[in-house]
Parts: C-alpha cells; sequence; structure tokens
C-alpha cells in the first residue's frame, strides 16, 4: 500500500523547491488549524500519534533542527509520508511552529514499573507476535521503537482494544479456495489479479483471485485478542510503562 | 560494438517518414508513427494476429532498461526501429533486439523545479527526418533520426518561472505543435507552432485571452495574468479540416477561486485551432470556474458517427470532472454527455453541456469531500477509441478527496495552487477499465482494478483491450466483454500508455513500467 502511495505523488504532484530565502514567522494558532486538518489523520488530533509518530516530543528523528521540520512537513518523507506541498511556505512555517510548540509542552508523565512490565510483557506471551530488538516473532507490529512512535494513552487502548486501530499493512483476509478450504492471514500484498497472505506460522499463501470463490477483507479486525480480561490493571500499567519506553536503537 | 551498431543502423534507418506516411497510418499499421498511432487520437491498432483466442501466449521478446524510475513514454515506432524518451533524453532502439543504437541527452538546470508534477516525458514526434523531443526546461528540440545530433533547438519558454514541457510533440504537415506545464505555478498556457526545418515559431495560442480578445470577460480581474490554463497533453488532429484540438488545463490559483471570479476561459477547455495560423476555431469549456484542478488534460478522441441518424463528425472527451462528452468537432456543439464515473459536485449537464454545480461543494478551509479527487475521475493518459467496436475504453479512477482552500499568493517560480488535499483511506478507493458507447457514454462493462489506474489504454483489430496497473499489472481483455484474458507482472508501477506494431511481420505490444519498457510477442 505505501508504494502505490509514493507512486501517487510522484506522478502527481511532488514539490521540490530547496529553501532560498529565509522562512516567513510561523503562526503556531494558524499551524494547528492547518495541522488538525492536513496531519491529524496520521499523527493524531492532538499530535500524540496514530498511523505516524508521536510528535509531542522535544527531538524528531528526522527534523533535527527548523528548517529540516519545515522540509519535511512541505516535501514528506517518502515512501510513508506525503508532503503537503500544497502549504505556502508561511503556512509550512506555521504548522512546524505548532508542532515545536507540542514538542516543547510537559511530557505525559508514564506511570507504572517498566522493569515488572517487561515482565508482563514475557509472561503473556507478546513475544509470540512481536519483535523488539530482533527478539520475537514478526507477525504482528515491530515494537522496538514504539514508545517513540505512540503516545501512552494509545499504547494501553491497543492493548485492551487492539480492533480500535488496525495499523496498516496488518489487514485481515480471509480467502475460501476452490477445493472449498478457507485461509486466513494477514495481507502482505494485493494487485488486481493476485493477493498474498501470512498466516500465524508466518507462512506465505500465493493466490490467483480467479481461482478463490470468496476474498473477504475483514476491515476493523485485529488478529491481537483483547488483554482487557487477562490483565491486572497494575499488569496493564506497567505493560504500558514498557512499552512506552521503548524507544529504538538512539 | 559502436561501430555495429551504427553499421546496423545505417541499413535499418534509411527510411524518412513524411506527411503523408502519418496522415495515412491505417496503410502502414505494423507502424506507430504518432503518439496516439493516428492523428485522430484513437490509439486504436489496426493489427490482427493477437487474439481473444492466443493472447495467453504472449512473453517477453525484449526490455530495455531506463536510467530513470517513472516512465511514461509512448514510443514511435518506424522502418525497424523504436524512439523512445525520457526527461531531457532520447534514445533509438533496434526493433528486434531493443539494443540502443543512438542517445542523446540534455542536461537538466541544477535550478529547474518541477511545480505540480514528475520528472517525466510522455513520448517523441516523427517527421521527416527528424525526431522532435520536448523538454522539462522548455526547449523543443529536432534530432536526426540517424544519429541522434541536434539539427535545431528552440526556447519555447523560460522555466524559472514554472513553465516546462513532458508531453510528447504533435508533428504534422510542415510544422511541430506543443503545449506547456506549469498549471500549479500562475503561468499563462499556451499551444505553439513551430517550423519543422528551422524551429522558428509559426504562431502561439494563448489559452488565457489578454484584453481585447473574445473570452477575456470571462476574467473579472487581473487574475487572467497568472491564469494558468496549461496545455501539457498532446492534441488530436483533423487533417481535411487542418484543425488541431487541444485541451486546456486548470486555472490558477487552483483550488482558491475567490480571486478569479468568471468562467475563466479557455481553462478546462477543448479549443480547436487552425493549423496554419492558430487561429481559435471554437472552443468548449467542460468545467467553468473550476476549483478542483480538472485540468481538461486529454487527448482529444475524433471519429465519425451516426447519431440520432445524422451522420456526425465528433469529438469525443472523458473528462478529468467524470463526465464523458461528445462534440461537434466542426463547431464545437454540445451532442451528449454524461456522468462515466463516481462524482458528487453536479447534478448534470444542461441541454448545452454546461454542468448544473451542486451548491457546496467547493474546497472550503475546513475541507470538503468531493467525487472525483484533484486527478480526476481520469487524467493524462490516454483513452482508445475502437472503430471496430464502436467504444471508447478509459482507464477509470474511484476516488474522492478532501479538498482544502488556501491562501494563495503569487511568486514567481513558487507554488500558486490555493489549496490541496486529503487522500481517502488507500482501501476505500479503486478503478476500472470501462467501455462506452462512443456516441453517448453509456456504460458497456467494467472490469474492476485494485487501486486507481495511472494507465493508458490500447485497443486492437484483433479484439483485444491492453492497460496497467499502478501494482505493475499488464494486461490484456476482451473488447466486446471486458473478461480478462492475460496478466503479466511487470515488477513496477505502471504509468503509461501501450503501443502495438510489427516486429518482422510479427505484431508485438510495447509498455513501459517503472524502468523498464517491454516488448511482448507471440
Amino acid at each position: 500500500m505505501r508504494w502505490i502511495l509514493a507512486l501517487a505523488c510522484v506522478f502527481s504532484a511532488i514539490a521540490q523547491t530547496p529553501e532560498t530565502e529565509p522562512a516567513p514567522v510561523g503562526d503556531p494558532a494558524l499551524g494547528q488549524k492547518r495541522f488538525e486538518s492536513q496531519c491529524a489523520l496520521c499523527h493524531g488530533q492532538d499530535g500524540s500519534g496514530g498511523r505516524g509518530p508521536n510528535l509531542r516530543r522535544p527531538k524528531l528523528d528526522h527534523a533535527p533542527d527548523d528548517a529540516a521540520l519545515r522540509k519535511v512537513i512541505s516535501q514528506g518523507i517518502q515512501p510513508e509520508m506525503p508532503g503537503a506541498w500544497q502549504l505556502s511556505p508561511r503556512e509550512v512555517s506555521s504548522v512546524a511552529a505548532y508542532v515545536r510548540q507540542i514538542g516543547s509542552a510537559p511530557q505525559e508523565p508514564v506511570a507504572g514499573d517498566a522493569a515488572h512490565g517487561e515482565q508482563v510483557y514475557k509472561s503473556k506471551g507478546c513475544a509470540n507476535c512481536h519483535m523488539i530488538a530482533g527478539s520475537g516473532s514478526g507477525y504482528g507490529p515491530e515494537l522496538s521503537d514504539i514508545g517513540a512512535r505512540r503516545s501512552v494513552a494509545f499504547l494501553r487502548e491497543s492493548i485492551v482494544a487492539p480492533e480500535a486501530s488496525v495499523p496498516d499493512r496488518f489487514l485481515m483476509i480471509e480467502v475460501v479456495t476452490s477445493s472449498g478450504s478457507t485461509v486466513r492471514g494477514l495481507r502482505a500484498n494485493e494487485d488486481t489479479f493476485s493477493i498474498q497472505i501470512k498466516d500465524a506460522k508466518g507462512q506465505y499463501s500465493s493466490f490467483r483471485k480467479s481461482d478463490l470463490k470468496e476474498l473477504r477483507k475483514l476491515s476493523g479486525k485485529s488478529p491481537m485478542a483483547s488483554y482487557k480480561d487477562s490483565l491486572t490493571q497494575d499488569e496493564l500499567t506497567d505493560l504500558t510503562a514498557y512499552l512506552a519506553g521503548l524507544r529504538g536503537k538512539s | 560494438m559502436r561501430l555495429a551498431c551504427i553499421l546496423l543502423a545505417t541499413s535499418a534507418l534509411s527510411a524518412q517518414v513524411p506527411y503523408e506516411r502519418i496522415v495515412n497510418a491505417d496503410r502502414e499499421p505494423g507502424s506507430w508513427l504518432t503518439y496516439s498511432r493516428n492523428y485522430l487520437g484513437q490509439r486504436f491498432s489496426p493489427l490482427t494476429q493477437i487474439t481473444p483466442a492466443n493472447v495467453a501466449q504472449l512473453k517477453v521478446k525484449w526490455a530495455y532498461q531506463f536510467d530513470v524510475p517513472n516512465n511514461e513514454v509512448s514510443p514511435i515506432v518506424a522502418d525497424g526501429v523504436m524512439y523512445v524518451t525520457g526527461p531531457n533524453r532520447a534514445a533509438a532502439l533496434d526493433l528486434k533486439t531493443g539494443r540502443e543504437l543512438w542517445r542523446w541527452r540534455r542536461p537538466i538546470p541544477a535550478d529547474y523545479q518541477n511545480i505540480g508534477f514528475g520528472r517525466v516525458n510522455r513520448g517523441p514526434a516523427i517527421l521527416g527526418d527528424q525526431l522532435f523531443v520536448a523538454t522539462l526546461d522548455c526547449y523543443l528540440v529536432a534530432l536526426d533520426i540517424r544519429s541522434g545530433q541536434e539539427r535545431w533547438s528552440t526556447q519555447v519558454a523560460d522555466y524559472k518561472p514554472g513553465y516546462s514541457m513532458t508531453l510528447a510533440p504533435l508533428a504534422y504537415r510542415d510544422k511541430v505543435a506543443v503545449g506547456i506545464s506549469g498549471g500549479e505555478a500562475g503561468i499563462r498556457g499556451f499551444v505553439d507552432a513551430y517550423d519543422v526545418k528551422t524551429g522558428r515559431r509559426a504562431w502561439r495560442f494563448y489559452t488565457i485571452p489578454g484584453p481585447g480578445e473574445p473570452g477575456h470577460d470571462s476574467w473579472k480581474t487581473d487574475a487572467w495574468q497568472t491564469g494558468g490554463g496549461s496545455t501539457w497533453v498532446t492534441g488530436a488532429y483533423d487533417a481535411d479540416a487542418n484543425l488541431l484540438y487541444w485541451g486546456v488545463g486548470n486555472p490558477g490559483p487552483d483550488w482558491n477561486g475567490d480571486p478569479r471570479p468568471g468562467d475563466n476561459l479557455y481553462t478546462c477547455s477543448l479549443v480547436a485551432l487552425d493549423g496554419d495560423t492558430g487561429k481559435i476555431r471554437w472552443h468548449f469549456q467542460f468545467t467553468p470556474h473550476d476549483t478542483h484542478d480538472w485540468d481538461a488534460a486529454h487527448v482529444p478522441v475524433l471519429f465519425d458517427a451516426v447519431i440520432r441518424g445524422q451522420k456526425r463528425k465528433v469529438v469525443a472527451n472523458a473528462n478529468r470532472n467524470a463526465f464523458y462528452y461528445v462534440l461537434d468537432r466542426e463547431n464545437g456543439q454540445f451532442i451528449a454527455g454524461q456522468a462515466y464515473s463516481k462524482q458528487t459536485w453536479a447534478k448534470g449537464l444542461d441541454d448545452s453541456g454546461r454542468p448544473q454545480v451542486i451548491p457546496g461543494t467547493e474546497p472550503s478551509d475546513e475541507g470538503t469531500l468531493v467525487w472525483p479527487n484533484l486527478n480526476g475521475a481520469t487524467v493524462w493518459f490516454s483513452p482508445s477509441y475502437s472503430p471496430a467496436s464502436g467504444l471508447f475504453y478509459v482507464a477509470v479512477r474511484e476516488t474522492g478527496a478532501t479538498y482544502f482552500k488556501r491562501e494563495a499568493d503569487y511568486k514567481p517560480g513558487t507554488f500558486f495552487a490555493g489549496g490541496g488535499q486529503r487522500e481517502l483511506p488507500p482501501d476505500d478507493v479503486w478503478g476500472a477499465i470501462r467501455a462506452l458507447d462512443a456516441t453517448s457514454g453509456k456504460l458497456a462493462w467494467e472490469f474492476k482494478l485494485n487501486s486507481p489506474p495511472w494507465s493508458g489504454v490500447l485497443s486492437t483489430a484483433g479484439g483485444l483491450v491492453f492497460s496497467g496497473t499502478t501494482e505493475g499489472n499488464f494486461f490484456a481483455l476482451d473488447a466486446k466483454t471486458g473478461k480478462p484474458l492475460w496478466d503479466f507482472q511487470a515488477g513496477g508501477g505502471i504509468g503509461a500508455n501501450p503501443i502495438s506494431f510489427n516486429i518482422g511481420g510479427q505484431q508485438h505490444v510495447a509498455i513501459a513500467a517503472d524502468r523498464v519498457l517491454y516488448v511482448f510477442g507471440l
């Protein structure tokens, strides 16, 4: 899916305008308006992350300084983030000013015992589907830097209600083959004529669509069960604290 | 190695391509001598060897790798040679093997900017012993077809304020016509024709009329000076009437119509121009006062048909705004039209073909959800008309978008767009190849695609329709029913137009897919 987006950008509209003159002064209030209409779909209404990373933090991986931040906003990051090429320089500066404003707000306090949360992670079998720093299984999303990409509230909700926000590239598919057997798994890839599915054991299956009796896209379904009833409140808080502390390599 | 190539080239390249060969394209169906094969813009091949019965046996015969991605070329095939282009580049390929015979490059200036589109080129034109290439930095270049060396190059416009060229030129009689890109940079659009021998400009038609010219009163303010009206897709030519037909792009700023009250002629229109003088004969505006970037950036498709008992010379257009139009090509009169894709901005067309716009569908500060999205229900990639089936085949993009209205301050060489769009999630959008009754636009069949396409369509007298997908499938459908008969995974997204031609008397089909041009045969 990602590269479709990237292609669409290349074919339709890409600005590659270098910054040749001083950037206009940004207005954070205008920036917030633009952010909420054009950035919030991925970064969350308050910038705390969604499909895209949490921006409520002082350091952003792709934007070490304000010029880099403006460039990311206007040109995007290929292939995962489309550029807001249609914004004027003043609007870009304003969005950048707003992003810096929410990034310098006091950090969300993280309650709970992260060390105990790591024990919960191990004892509950999370590693059977998730990978952290090279350990575990890669069926579900990698969590090595999940604390940098998602807010505490988002992480907590993902554990108790995984289907509230199923990440991109984790669409559940169910097909019925010509012989009548049912195959369920995550969509690895799809085009007009074929679909590739990965099951929970990590096995890939590839089907010609014309050979299938049925093809169902289970939008909003997650292979992950809710842990609402299998964790105590303390375990949930500690597990969330552990995940919130995962910041990747840096 | 090189010497061998040159020797080979000498034997293959003895012929010339005079105007008479192009205007009589059906006399040599094994060649592909102009962008759409014939001047009528039909992208139809009269070849019949590849059929629904044997298309499943198609195989790759050779491939050619470009040195840049996202190739959109529609090649020219003449006398044993295929001519391809890319951004500021061209090459001649041996038709039997795909081996390069010569290549030509022109440096892209370091300060060149592509404002609102990719760094691409959609193909060359051929006439006499010259190949014509339009460059990103706005030069029209004539190359010697035997050597690839420059005969002349002419500056069409200054690229610094935002003018550019990505289209295949249209060579006709003793002239070569080009249009320009730049509709997101506040340019004033035009169509130009140049003398093929000298490279001197023969005429220029401004798509935004100046003071005192007819149509100027459709601009109520000075906004006409930065009014857009690009001409970035190759036109069609009626040789009998000596008329060029050319689609005109969106007004600027794209998504903010406030600074430019009025219909904004001739943006989002089709214009018919005298081939000798460039004087306008008639115009038809598809989207008056457009605020969604719905350029009429399409190849006009000319054909003759009996409509309501009358023989008519018509021009058809499946427009970016989601309506299909049939116009009388002698006077621009509206004959028929209807939506061919989901649209939520107009109740329909009135008796003159003008859209009945639904209030509240303009871009807004908080965003307005409208179908189709800014790329339109279809866009630059070519449709196809088959005289054999009477159907008009078009690759359709089924996607809406949330449109925003934003500030727009004109500064030369920068974005002058006044807004933009937020796309729908990838799994909520799709595409189709649709076959329409060419005289009415009524749907005959559709073949659904996994995502909105960027590939053009070719139809053949063998009874096939070829097209491609964004995920790299190149495929053939039954032209009568739309049934899929063959597909090939090309390994890169397809955003180009297919062609068909003969190699040694055998029919082949070619398509560019990202970095690779494939040639298929039985």
